[in-house]
């Protein structure tokens, strides 16, 4: 594939994409803006031509791997089929029209949606509140945290300074508490991917605010002894904080509620299928337990007794952690989980989990037939799981990032890599419940045929790509002589 | 089953392949007494595309049919129709973040462009690859200025009163668990600008930053130039918070005062996305070159390959908290890709001449706007300082109660502003290149009616 050209390299003075934009108007009416407050010269905004700006985009976006065009195995990111009906639904004139102030009396259609898809949400997951507000899994991660601390203050409690995270975690979880103003102590997990529990032990204590974790972990395996962790940090007058990124696994078999989680968050751009969008945006709602509801994020949906809905601010709620964005968070994100939690029902989400957790352990079964190692052999894969290259590393010299850059000349995404830290040379694999079992089957072809060619001919993997748009780029270079603009 | 494709005969040869009987084997290391077996009652039975689709249908059209006259931070525009028929294509809508980077030069390459979109339209160096929304934006602005200004050792921040009141409380939510505090300076009840005399008691003081916005909530125009050199002279930050519309227009923050603004952030949702109850939009944010390692959010840089080949990836990633972890500069991961992708294909379409027209169109509309209503019996501006596309009005009448009064007509006649400023009878409303003459009559004829 050719070299694209900048948007700004196919510009020319002059040409504009007329139709676009209203005509020009007289310099007086922009007389009353004081001429020292005005630019004094135009911007350098690319010149070109309608169709110029749709063939460079549509171009590019043909450089991209996409869950449209391949299986997409990315570990703890539930890379599942997003629902093009939901995008239709969410793009209807009246919802992508409405003003997020618009009054109460033309909103009723919107709260409505975003009522109940609270209370689903407070159904799957056990718990008795459910704010939409936060507009990714790190706010919802900090939404969390914010409304722990509020609950230790409000109650006087201001020895607690710290925040336990198993080394396994996501790196948003240390970051989040550090937001939060706490301090973070890592807990180690064990051989088998279950947390080192006496461990837990001795690190819970006075200052403990709380622990942040997730189940299934990011090992892949589900925390047999969560209720002990519960009970431990809780005994110590902490509260459990669930990373739902993993949710997917569980859905409709396990409620985070019932594990005695006091408050989630929710990926809703993994576990309800809304699109990745190349990085965002997402949706990252909270729930929580009796405790937390007085602290939930703002705006919420309510409904009252003559069945209308209404906002829930914190004009009512004074003791919310308050807004964390201009208005109620993504709303558009929120409609296409709603689309796909009506479309799934009761019944669909049980399958959820089942079904993601069926790949799961099948596509592991078959990669350990092919001559891949898992990192915990022992255990059932839950939604996902890990391999190790640690031995291929060692003894052909090809790593987990080559083997990953090999995939892609096989048409397959490549995995989660190097991610959890504690699994050398890893692989972190999720194939969700939405892709065939004929799609599972050709990854687990071409990884055969990749530890193949590891052993026969490695420069063929230590070099991957070779079919991309780009070869392995410079990341030193990128870092080094930072280049992160234009210019002519 | 919806999504899932595996027919009877699949689920029973892979079950073969694990060597389990039956899917709820799978789930033999949860303990049995916490599955949730009939714990789901609450949830609906599934419905098809087309029954989800009707009904959602009937919800939106239920929101459907009035005019607005609401901008308080969310702006309607014509957005072209290629902006999203291109943004929701697989390609982009079904991507993950880049971080296999020969597998996404598309988004990587949009991104870099986006960069330099903002660069342009900010007059700034550098510009990260966005975060939530402009409220958020702020906040992270505030705490990068922590780190970022190194003459200071506060952890207080000066804030315009005349900022948007949602901004103020957002960052004030997101920026108080690190003990940092806002300190609120008020503007000048005529000018409904912040003058320099309201910074007066600060001279001298230690704080991180200044923000100034411009325009401000009121629609006023600020006199960025002498508040920007009087923060620098007090060793203060500037953080600007811009409408990138108006920038087609106004003095980019890059320019303000001697030195320029240090950090620029705002709301890009007026650049192609639509207002969408809110979101999701995308914030952008801005700064000088010295402050870049300070900047939250993901970067991209242009480099080249192992063949010397043009190429982007992210980059000065030991910012980041999956490198980083509890030392990152934020915790922000998933940002607003694909609204970003939107707005740079939007601004490209627009560019320089066709942006600055839409700036124009809606300064004079709603210079427009102001006129007709004003011509109504005891309707005034409530403020003297000129106006971008917003405008504060007073009426003869409580605020609350003529929207409401206007909403029975279908006709959003902006927002009140007696809440968050105790001023009962004022209105702050907006109008841009989307209302025609008709609109605005419209809005005109029917508060008469309301006021009568």
């Amino acid at each position: 594939m050719s070299e694209t050209q900048l948007i700004f390299q196919l510009s020319h003075p002059g040409r504009s994409a007329t139709s676009q934009a209203p005509k020009a108007l007289a310099e007086d009416k922009l007389s009353a803006i004081p001429a020292h407050l005005r630019r004094k010269e135009k911007p350098g905004l690319p010149e070109v031509s309608e169709m110029q700006v749709v063939r460079h985009y549509t171009n590019l976006s043909a450089k991209n791997f996409a869950i449209d065009k391949q299986f997409y195995p990315l570990g703890s990111c539930t890379m599942k089929y997003n629902p093009r009906g939901a995008n239709r639904a969410a793009m209807l004139p009246g919802f992508l029209n409405r003003h997020p102030l618009a009054p109460e009396s033309h909103s009723q259609g919107f709260l409505s949606c975003m009522f109940e898809l609270q209370n689903f949400l407070k159904e799957v997951t056990g718990m008795k509140g459910v704010s939409l507000a936060p507009m990714a899994g790190a706010q919802g991660e900090f939404a969390g945290v914010a409304m722990i601390r509020a609950y230790h203050d409000a109650r006087g409690d201001d020895q607690r300074t710290e925040i336990l995270i198993p080394n396994a975690a996501h790196g948003t979880n240390p970051a989040t508490a550090v937001m939060c103003g706490y301090k973070v102590r890592e807990v180690p997990v064990g051989p088998d991917g279950d947390v080192d529990l006496e461990a837990l032990k001795a690190a819970c204590g006075p200052q403990t605010a709380g622990l942040m974790m997730t189940n299934p972990s990011t090992c892949g395996v589900f925390e047999r002894q969560i209720e002990d962790i519960a009970k431990a940090v809780h005994e110590a007058g902490g509260l459990l904080y669930y990373d739902g990124a993993n949710l997917n696994a569980i859905l409709g078999k396990v409620r985070p509620g019932d594990m005695g989680f006091d408050v989630i968050h929710m990926n809703l751009h993994k576990t309800f299928a809304t699109p990745h969008g190349g990085g965002g945006p997402g949706a990252g709602p909270v729930g929580v337990s009796e405790r937390l509801l007085p602290y939930l994020p703002t705006p919420m949906a309510g409904q009252r007794d003559d069945g209308s809905y209404h906002w829930i601010d914190t004009d009512t709620l004074d003791t919310s952690i308050g807004h964390l964005s201009a208005f109620m968070g993504n709303a558009g994100v929120l409609l296409r989980a709603y689309f796909y939690a009506r479309s799934l029902g009761r019944e669909g989400m049980i399958r959820v989990g089942e079904f993601s957790t069926l790949a799961a352990n099948y596509l592991l079964k078959r990669l350990e037939a092919v001559g891949c190692t898992a990192a915990y052999p022992d255990r059932r894969a839950s939604h996902e799981f890990i391999l190790t290259f640690a031995k291929e590393a060692k003894e052909l010299g090809v790593t987990a990032m080559d083997i990953a850059k090999r995939l892609l000349d096989y048409n397959q995404h490549a995995p989660t890599t190097y991610f959890p830290l504690l699994v050398p040379e890893c692989f972190l694999i999720e194939p969700t419940e939405t892709e065939s079992k004929e799609a599972l089957d050709e990854f687990v072809e071409a990884m055969a045929a990749i530890l193949e060619e590891a052993r026969n001919e490695p420069d063929r993997v230590k070099e991957a790509p070779f079919t991309q748009p780009v070869r392995r780029l410079d990341d030193v270079k990128a870092a080094r002589e930072l280049d992160l603009t234009w210019s002519e | 089953m919806p999504y899932i494709p595996h027919t009877p005969d699949d689920v029973r040869a892979m079950l073969v392949a694990i060597g389990a009987d039956s899917i709820e084997d799978l789930f033999d290391e949860i303990p049995a007494h916490l599955k949730a077996a009939g714990k789901l009652d609450a949830l609906p039975e599934g419905l098809s595309e087309m029954e989800v689709t009707r009904l959602m249908s009937k919800r939106a059209a239920q929101d459907a049919g009035a005019v607005s006259f609401i901008g308080a931070g969310a702006y309607q525009h014509h957005i072209p129709a290629a902006v999203w028929e291109i943004a929701t294509r697989g390609e982009f809508y079904t991507a993950y973040t880049p971080y296999q980077a020969e597998a996404s030069q598309g988004t990587l390459q949009v991104i870099y462009e986006f960069q330099t979109l903002m660069t342009r339209l900010t007059g700034m160096d550098v510009s990260n690859a966005s975060v939530y929304d402009g409220a958020s934006g702020l906040a992270e602005a505030v705490l990068m200025s922590l780190r970022a200004n190194r003459k200071s050792k506060s952890r207080k921040v000066l804030v315009p009163t005349a900022l948007n009141p949602r901004y103020t409380s957002a960052t004030r939510a997101i920026v108080e668990n690190q003990d940092v505090a806002l300190e609120m300076v008020e503007f000048d009840a005529a000018g409904g600008q912040t003058p320099l005399e309201m910074l007066k008691p600060y001279e001298g003081e230690d704080f991180a930053a200044l923000v100034i916005s411009q325009p401000n909530f009121f629609g006023s125009l600020e006199e960025v130039d002498a508040l920007t050199d009087w923060a620098h002279a007090n060793k203060m930050l500037v953080i600007g918070v811009v409408n990138p519309t108006s920038l087609a227009l106004l003095t980019p923050p890059g320019e303000w005062g001697t030195e320029g603004a240090d950090i620029v952030v705002g709301e890009g949702q007026p650049l192609g996305v639509p207002l969408s109850s809110g979101g999701p939009y995308f914030g952008f944010m801005c700064c000088k070159q010295k402050h870049v390692r300070q900047m939250p959010g993901r970067i991209i840089g242009r480099t080249v390959d192992m063949e010397g080949k043009q190429g982007f990836t992210l980059t000065l990633q030991a910012r980041e908290q999956h490198i980083r972890r509890s030392k990152a500069t934020s915790n922000i991961c998933t940002n607003q890709g694909l609204a970003m992708t939107a707005a740079t294909i939007y601004t490209s379409l627009l560019g320089p001449d066709g942006l600055g027209n839409v700036a124009a169109h809606c300064h004079a509309n709603t210079q427009a706007l102001a006129d007709k209503l004003t011509a109504i019996d005891g309707v005034e501006r409530a403020f003297t300082a000129p106006t971008f596309h917003e405008v504060v009005l007073t009426l003869p009448k409580p605020a609350d109660q003529v929207l409401a009064a206007l909403a029975e007509k279908d006709v959003l006649g902006g927002v009140s502003l007696a809440k968050d400023y105790d001023m009962a009878s004022a209105i702050l409303v907006n109008a841009t290149e989307v209302h025609s003459e008709g609109d605005l009559d419209l809005f005109a004829a029917a508060l008469k009616e309301v006021l009568a």
